[in-house]
């Protein structure tokens, strides 16, 4: 979960709200990026997804499905928690821990596709990519995301991206899926007011 | 969470299942070949023990090292305490020296409490057991290994029955777990001669027993105390024989537990006194999974006072 991007729970248009991508748009976009992954890792059957809690497990989980449709085989999908190595811990309280859970045979020299919902700073990919190196020494490792919308802090990339969006730094991105929020769909909305 | 943990009585359920659910993703991390966070990274957390401990003080030391905090160890022994150095002189020193957080074990009750509201140190103050008074990391991980094993699905421990048994009179172990287990919904029976039970038992909100044989086979968990000789300047039982026979946990009553209940020790143990070694030793015996589970108590305590911004600073910056 990337800084500038709501959590709010629930699930509905918000006055304001511009909506970006639409459910088929996701759906779309989740099935191209299998296609890619497929292709750009040359078939390699040793891809392991895992995704950023809390919208990154949801993508990573349909994102694997669809890779396991594409290649016959159950691509593992796991979620790897970056709490733990934020940068930004000391700013605000202290938060919950959300679920690591590792595919059982490990990260070891296999690809690795980190999955996020935003692409914004950077940071939270920083962050995972320092958590990875904890759990194992994968051979290789990229990062999916569903929504870039550019302003990075850092100098970090995305290989497969659902949807370019330009956006002032002033906006939100909000995400919301099926699993978690009832629907499905990618909202942009205006600056916040200022109180 | 609170600036301090100095009492599991302070503890709300949410704060309860905070820390539970923290030490269970923490515990991930031993099964990890680089068992270390970088979480606490230059921060201090200061052992302070008045006291002897093994467990408490190796596991308190573990969990701040696995966060990649500093961590100096203090004993009463060997330093300028042993000359006369007041607690008020300790602390200042400490302070001076930049301590995050200070874990104090104490012989007398309410010396965390006053380390935490006297002024002398800003760091978070961590009761690490004082007196007879509380023990709340251990009631955490001892919650924790009960969860492990018989949880509910609300992720409390609602409709558990846990039996304490033993010295409840010295015991802060017993205190900190009626307190916490009931606050997670758990029933605690407490089993103890007349001699070896507080004043004002009866307010507590668990039932009492003078005899262990009654509540045993409704039990969940059977939490035997040991018998704080240190603590005993008069005589609470006729002989050590007698307190065994009538209180202690042998075979033959262990057989009248349930199928699935557990036997739980904070230890150091008695063997042959208020357990017997078939029993510590025995299939249903998590006394050893209790001192696992106490570092990653541990560490999700520390992660959860420390982790993030101070209380003070995070008022001004939403102001």
């Amino acid at each position: 979960m990337d800084a500038g991007t709501t959590t709010q729970d629930s699930a509905g248009m918000h006055p304001g709200d511009k909506p970006v991508m639409s459910e088929s748009d996701i759906a779309r976009a989740i099935t191209r990026m299998a296609h890619e992954i497929d292709e750009r890792t040359t078939g390699a059957h040793d891809v392991i997804l895992l995704g950023i809690p809390t919208r990154g497990v949801e993508l990573a989980t349909r994102l694997g499905a669809r890779l396991s449709e594409i290649q016959g085989r159950a691509v593992p999908v796991g979620s790897l928690d970056i709490t733990m190595y934020r940068d930004d811990l000391r700013r605000r309280p202290a938060r919950a821990l959300l679920p690591t859970e590792i595919p059982a045979a490990g990260v070891d020299d296999a690809l690795v596709v980190l999955v996020d919902d935003v692409l914004y700073s950077g940071r939270t990919v920083r962050a995972a990519l320092d958590a990875l190196n904890d759990v194992g020494r994968p051979r290789a490792v990229q990062l999916a995301v569903l929504v870039d919308r550019g302003h990075r802090e850092l100098p970090i990339r995305a290989d497969y991206v659902g949807k370019n969006l330009p956006t002032s730094m002033r906006e939100n991105v909000r995400v919301a899926l099926a699993e978690r929020d009832g629907e499905d769909g990618v909202y942009l909305s205006g600056p916040k007011e200022q109180s | 969470m609170k600036a301090h943990l100095l009492s599991a009585a302070d503890l709300t359920r949410d704060d309860a299942l905070l820390v539970l659910d923290t030490a269970q993703e923490l515990a991930q991390i031993a099964d990890r070949p680089i068992k270390k966070l970088p979480t606490l990274r230059g921060r201090t957390v200061v052992n302070l023990f008045y006291e002897d401990s093994t467990r408490t003080r190796i596991s308190f030391e573990a969990a701040a090292k696995r966060l990649s905090a500093d961590v100096i160890n203090f004993s009463a022994k060997g330093s300028s305490v042993s000359k006369g150095e007041s607690l008020k002189d300790t602390a200042l020193t400490l302070e001076a020296m930049g301590a995050d957080a200070v874990v104090i074990r104490h012989s007398a009750s309410g010396a965390p409490h006053r380390l935490a509201t006297s002024g002398w140190i800003r760091g978070s103050v961590v009761n690490a057991g004082d007196g007879t008074h509380e023990h709340p990391t251990q009631a955490l991980l001892d919650a924790y290994t009960i969860r492990e094993h018989l949880g509910g699905g609300a992720g409390d421990l609602a409709g558990r029955r846990v039996t304490i048994v033993g010295d409840v009179l010295h015991s802060r172990v017993a205190r900190s777990n009626v307190h916490l287990l009931h606050t997670l919904g758990a029933q605690v029976t407490l089993v103890a001669p007349p001699t070896l039970l507080p004043v004002g038992v009866e307010q507590w909100p668990c039932e009492v027993s003078y005899s262990i044989d009654a509540p045993l086979p409704q039990t969940d968990a059977v939490m035997m105390l040991r018998v704080q000789a240190e603590r005993m300047d008069s005589a609470f039982f006729p002989s050590a024989r007698e307190y065994s026979r009538r209180y202690g946990l042998d075979a033959r009553r262990m057989a009248a537990l349930p199928e699935h209940a557990i036997v739980m020790h904070p230890g150091p143990m008695n063997r042959g006194m208020e357990i017997g070694s078939d029993v510590a030793d025995s299939e249903r015996s998590v006394i050893v999974e209790q001192v696992t589970n106490g570092v990653s108590v541990r560490m999700a305590v520390l992660y959860l006072l420390l982790g993030g911004a101070p209380l003070v600073a995070d008022e001004e910056e939403s102001a």
